[in-house]
């Protein structure tokens, strides 16, 4: 069963940091995707660029409204988000405590949905 | 040749009371579903009234009530698949599932804890995990929970039905933590437990000052554990239960007024409990790992022993407390600990901790630290202040009993 770790980070976290200790977090996660997919739980995954970058898009009443900044204003923030194949929530579990951010940020754990068509008959 | 109708319906009840959970546990295991398993118990049993009334008594009945429940659960799909071609696929799977042993005793004692600690599954809403642990693990009924609990039954139906739901939707397994999370997870039951027992023990709000059943529904569940479980601070909760309860009696007067420990009738405190909680928390103590519910075991146990409360051994218990903060640094703890230092040193030198921690921000909605502090600050002679004292703690209390116990102490101190 798939399930979306999502990574929430406050970035005033990353300003505290020195670049060596930056550096070092980058190097940690990638180590990290890396022993996911030896022990067969990685499907994808992606760092997000910072908060200032979102930009978010609504359409309603047909008309496409975008606005400067993230989908709501909360003190941490999606920093990025790791796709996993696990067989249960105890082995997503414990793979998503093996995040490197997960020490410094939150980590949602949340199974995904099978979604399928319907014929609705129009 | 058969037995009596009657006996028999006698022996199923009976089984029922003491069995139906441990097959409920396996019946959940082998059809993953708590649903499922429910429906299949209670198919089992309606079986069992009515085939051992016509064949006799099998040889294993727990295996018996396992085996017809599992063939009732595939049967209830099979039936349900001619409408649903998904449910097909599930029931030609619980075909495929093995019985594995299912009845004998290795298998019932590790499906009791692996439902203990789905239960408790930290994935669960708090007040979900105590519900969930005291229906499935315990029987209670959702009526039984909510009148325990004092919540509307439909909001605790409904806080099991989520939890369930979360169960099946994030896939939260039927099983028993492995080692290296164990201590994490085990915390967590206990937690439960200890909750359920203090919510028996001394209501949270309302009339009675007790509600025995729910403290006996603890007690029960440590039994459990201890039994499947025998890890040293499951031994400590459990013997610190016992020695609370042992209380229970002397602990309220016959108006159902707080009567506190200096002031309780000591022959009124039940001595099998007091010699079953002490053997328990004498053997956690002696082992590795013992942490802090073994070391209140400790302290509730030095109370037990002494029949004059003013012979009371106020340097040990303060000795333990030092103890205690170490294994669990709360304010809770602090202010206990200030106490026991009051007792042993002097009301100044408790005072002094209890205002630390009052100061630092912690405990200002406890009723409690106010009207130790009010008691202190009464020894003290410092009249004023302990009235102000008394006054906070009583805008806080919600229990009738500890009401009417701190608007005495205000009448009294008032009256001088």
């Amino acid at each position: 069963m798939q399930y979306l770790c999502l990574v929430y980070i406050d970035e005033h976290v990353f300003d505290e940091m020195s670049e060596r200790e930056g550096k070092q977090l980058v190097n940690d996660a990638l180590d990290y995707d890396d022993e996911l997919r030896r022990r067969s739980h990685y499907v994808t995954s992606a760092a997000l660029q910072p908060v200032a970058t979102a930009t978010t898009v609504r359409v309603r009443n047909g008309k496409v409204s975008t606005t400067d900044g993230p989908f709501a204003e909360t003190k941490e923030h999606l920093g990025g988000f790791i796709l996993i194949e696990a067989r249960d929530l105890n082995e997503a579990i414990k793979a998503a405590s093996g995040i490197p951010m997960a020490r410094i940020g939150s980590i949602e754990v949340r199974p995904v949905m099978q979604i399928q068509r319907t014929d609705l008959g129009d | 040749m058969a037995e009596d109708a009657a006996e028999i319906r006698q022996r199923v009840e009976a089984i029922y009371r003491s069995d139906s959970r441990r097959v409920l546990a396996t019946l959940i295991r082998l059809l993953g579903d708590f649903e499922l398993a429910e429906e299949a118990l209670h198919d089992a049993f309606a079986a069992a009234a009515d085939q051992w009334a016509r064949d006799g008594m099998p040889k294993n009945p727990r295996a018996w009530l396992v085996s017809a429940g599992r063939f009732k659960a595939i049967d209830r799909l099979r039936r349900r698949a001619r409408f649903d071609a998904s449910v097909a696929e599930l029931a030609r799977q619980y075909d495929e599932v093995e019985d594995g042993g299912a009845g004998t005793d290795e298998s019932v004692a590790d499906d009791r804890l692996r439902l203990i600690f789905t239960c408790c599954h930290p994935a669960l809403p708090p007040d979900a995990q105590i519900a969930l642990t005291l229906r499935e693990v315990c029987g209670l009924t959702t009526e039984e929970i909510a009148r325990a609990f004092l919540v509307p039954a439909p909001t605790v139906a409904q806080r099991i039905v989520r939890a369930k739901g979360k169960i099946r939707e994030a896939r939260i397994p039927y099983e028993v933590p492995e080692r290296a999370a164990l201590p994490d997870r085990l915390d967590i039951v206990l937690h439960v437990i200890y909750l359920v027992f203090n919510e028996g023990y001394s209501a949270s709000s309302g009339a009675s000052l007790t509600r025995n059943d729910l403290s006996a529904e603890a007690i029960r569940l440590g039994r459990l554990l201890a039994e499947l479980l025998p890890d040293p601070e499951v031994l400590g909760l459990l013997a610190l239960m016992l020695l609370n309860d042992s209380r229970r009696v002397a602990r309220a007067s016959p108006e159902g007024d707080l009567v506190l420990l200096a002031d309780q009738n000591r022959s009124l405190w039940d001595r099998d409990e007091i010699a079953e909680g002490a053997a328990l928390a004498k053997k956690a103590l002696s082992s590795p790992g013992f942490g802090a519910y073994a070391v209140q075991a400790a302290i509730a146990g030095v109370h037990a022993h002494t029949s004059d409360p003013a012979a009371t051994d106020w340097t040990e218990i303060a000795g333990l407390y030092d103890l205690l903060i170490k294994a669990d640094p709360s304010p809770v703890v602090e202010l206990n600990r200030a106490v026991a230092i009051a007792e042993r040193d002097g009301a100044e030198a408790g005072l002094r901790i209890i205002d630390a921690i009052l100061k630092r921000g912690d405990l200002a909605g406890y009723h409690f630290a106010h009207s130790a502090r009010a008691e202190l600050l009464r020894r003290l002679g410092r009249k004023a202040e302990a009235l102000t004292a008394y006054e906070r703690a009583l805008g806080i209390a919600q229990q009738e009993p500890e009401r009417r116990f701190l608007q005495r102490r205000l009448a009294e101190l008032q009256s001088q």
